[in-house]
């Protein structure tokens, strides 16, 4: 991969454009999970941001460097206690949450090491989800939640409002929220209609 | 010590040079800088100065108009400044022959390379086997104490000399790392990218055990004579030789791996000649071991071996700071950390520590474990991933403004 290569825009994640609005020209982004680097990429390229990623794939790792991204080879669990309190503008985590061991801890850190954290993770509460839970009795299998129950790296099942009620509870404030089924956006009933959500979260004052 | 036997490199035995046609070589000279003209004397840590300090180094590629695209490689603990290319009568090209070349890693089409051999070596810098003018002998252990410090200093020096003032990078593996690692701290503001594999900020016990055990086979042979070597009795070789190749079988060991060796030698017995000695080399990998002793007491100095190991064991990167992380509160924005999965001289936390560091410090780093069985020659054999890590970072630092 060349260095600077990036997917053109109409190939990207529907995402990307929404986490960009979120975010201020020229910030300071820490990746978590950042894959192969290419939202790193993008918002450096589109944005102007200064990135670095953290990845625990080496075949990832190494696609990141070789397009000129730092990025640490290691496990989100174990490695923001490096980073200094509030050293990052926005701390990215896509679709890792329901796989991390310890996710309080892990929001608690990212809200520390970042002044903002924007989550995305796929909605067990999807009609698609239920209905296949209801009416064939199976765990449920869809592009946002492709694993069989035995290869499955999810640890945990959230909906949108099992994370809105996280966050009340625990003093964390949504400051922008997103829903997507595919690449549509969804605006009504998000808990039935998002196959993935995304959020903007900071600490309450 | 001759200009050939400089080009043995420490450790690659692995290194296939017949893939070398004679008409592919290209030769480069060595070239000897004193850094001591027009700095004046040589200031050591130890408080020490030399009137005079030579440097021999090596230059890969052209320096640009506006001097901008130099890039400094430190040797590891018994390399020299003959980093790649050929010497007339080399058996195989300079040590990171991999690493540097026209499309290579470190591009010679677009990076001048320098590589400079430290002082306290033996392959061209002034050193504890170099003439003391006040004596007219070797120095011996007249020759000051040295310090990672010191090596950095020098090859500043000899920057200066050259006019270059800010490097696009330094890089090095090892004790290599470690004088990238210090130069990063001594002179921020002269690289722009550090790039640091296989190393460590500080030596733990382990290490500096080895180290010891190398260093006590040298001073308990009576070949050494307190650093003044005594001639042998018609032995080619005068000085310590048996306890520097001892030094050097125990050093090797630690430079592979267990999956390595197994690979390599697994209980191979060599066929032998009988022998009246019971316990006369029989194993393959004694007979390597031996092979490594003994050629490495040809070529180099046992006095440069006590030095520079001493070097790297007192070295400790956060002296006179109070933490890793203010050593490197002014340091150089990039940092690029690579180690190997089975190197176990130098294991990889070593360096995911220091990358937390710089982290803490503010600077970047990214850090990479490369999956090799070779333990910790690793760095210094072909290897995709560390090429594609070190062109990547490389590029990178173009894209960022100083």
């Amino acid at each position: 991969m060349s260095p600077q290569y990036l997917p053109p825009d109409d190939q990207l994640p529907a995402a990307y454009s929404i986490i960009r609005s979120w975010i201020e020209p020229k910030s300071q982004v820490l990746d978590l999970g950042c894959g192969n680097g290419n939202l790193l990429a993008y918002l450096q390229q589109q944005h102007q941001c200064r990135g670095e990623g953290v990845e625990l794939s080496r075949e990832l790792v190494s696609q990141c460097v070789n397009r000129g991204l730092p990025v640490h080879h290691g496990d989100i669990d174990e490695g923001l206690g490096d980073y200094p309190d509030q050293r990052f503008d926005v701390v990215l985590l896509s679709h890792t949450l329901q796989e991390v061991a310890n996710p309080t801890g892990v929001i608690d850190e990212i809200l520390r090491v970042g002044k903002m954290a924007i989550l995305s993770y796929p909605n067990f509460a999807y009609w698609r989800v239920r209905a296949q839970l209801l009416f064939l009795g199976r765990a449920p299998r869809t592009p946002h939640l492709p694993f069989s129950w035995f290869e499955s790296p999810n640890r945990h099942v959230l909906s949108v409002s099992d994370f809105e009620e996280y966050c009340e509870e625990n003093k964390i404030e949504i400051v922008r929220s997103a829903y997507l089924s595919g690449s549509q956006k969804i605006s009504f009933w998000p808990n039935l209609f998002a196959e993935t959500a995304l959020a903007a979260i900071r600490r309450k004052p | 010590m001759s200009q050939k036997d400089q080009n043995t490199i420490q450790s690659d035995p692995g290194q296939e040079s017949g893939s070398y046609t004679e008409e592919d070589r290209v030769y480069v000279e060595g070239q000897c800088n004193v850094v001591t003209e027009s700095n004046g004397p040589f200031p050591f840590d130890e408080g020490r100065k030399l009137p005079e300090l030579k440097v021999a180094y090596e230059t890969y590629g052209k320096l640009n108009s506006d001097k901008s695209n130099a890039i400094m490689i430190f040797h590891a603990l018994t390399a020299g400044a003959h980093a790649a290319l050929w010497h007339k009568g080399d058996k195989r090209p300079g040590w990171w022959d991999s690493m540097i070349g026209p499309g290579k890693a470190f591009d010679t089409d677009r990076f001048f390379i320098i590589a400079a051999n430290v002082p306290g070596s033996c392959y061209g810098s002034t050193g504890p086997a170099s003439i003391n003018p006040e004596t007219g002998k070797p120095y011996g252990l007249q020759f000051p104490i040295i310090t990672v410090r010191d090596m950095v200093r020098a090859q500043a020096w000899l920057l200066d000399d050259l006019g270059i003032d800010v490097l696009y990078a330094v890089a090095g593996g090892s004790m290599g790392g470690m004088q990238a690692l210090q130069f990063a701290v001594s002179y921020p503001h002269r690289a722009r990218g550090i790039i640091a594999i296989a190393s460590t900020t500080r030596h733990n016990a382990q290490q500096i055990a080895f180290n010891e055990v190398g260093r006590q086979a040298i001073m308990r042979d009576p070949g050494w004579g307190h650093g003044d070597y005594l001639n042998g009795s018609g032995d080619e070789v005068e000085g310590p030789a048996h306890g520097l190749a001892i030094a050097r079988m125990v050093g090797h060991i630690t430079y592979l791996s267990e999956e390595g060796m197994h690979q390599k030698f697994g209980r191979r017995q060599k066929d032998r000649e009988a022998s009246p000695n019971p316990f006369d080399i029989d194993f393959e990998v004694a007979s390597y071991l031996d092979y490594q002793g003994r050629s490495f007491t040809k070529r180099f100095d046992a006095n440069s071996y006590l030095y520079l190991t001493k070097a790297i064991d007192t070295f400790d990167l956060s002296e006179g700071f109070s933490s890793l992380e203010n050593a490197l509160a002014e340091a150089p924005r990039r940092f690029l950390l690579i180690t190997y999965s089975s190197d176990w001289l130098y294991p990889p936390q070593q360096l995911r520590e220091v990358a937390r560091a710089i982290r803490r410090a503010g600077r970047s780093a990214t850090y990479c474990e490369i999956d090799s069985i070779y333990g910790h020659d690793s760095f210094l054999l072909k290897n995709e991933d560390q090429e594609d890590f070190v062109r990547g970072f490389l590029n990178s630092l173009e894209r960022e403004e100083v």
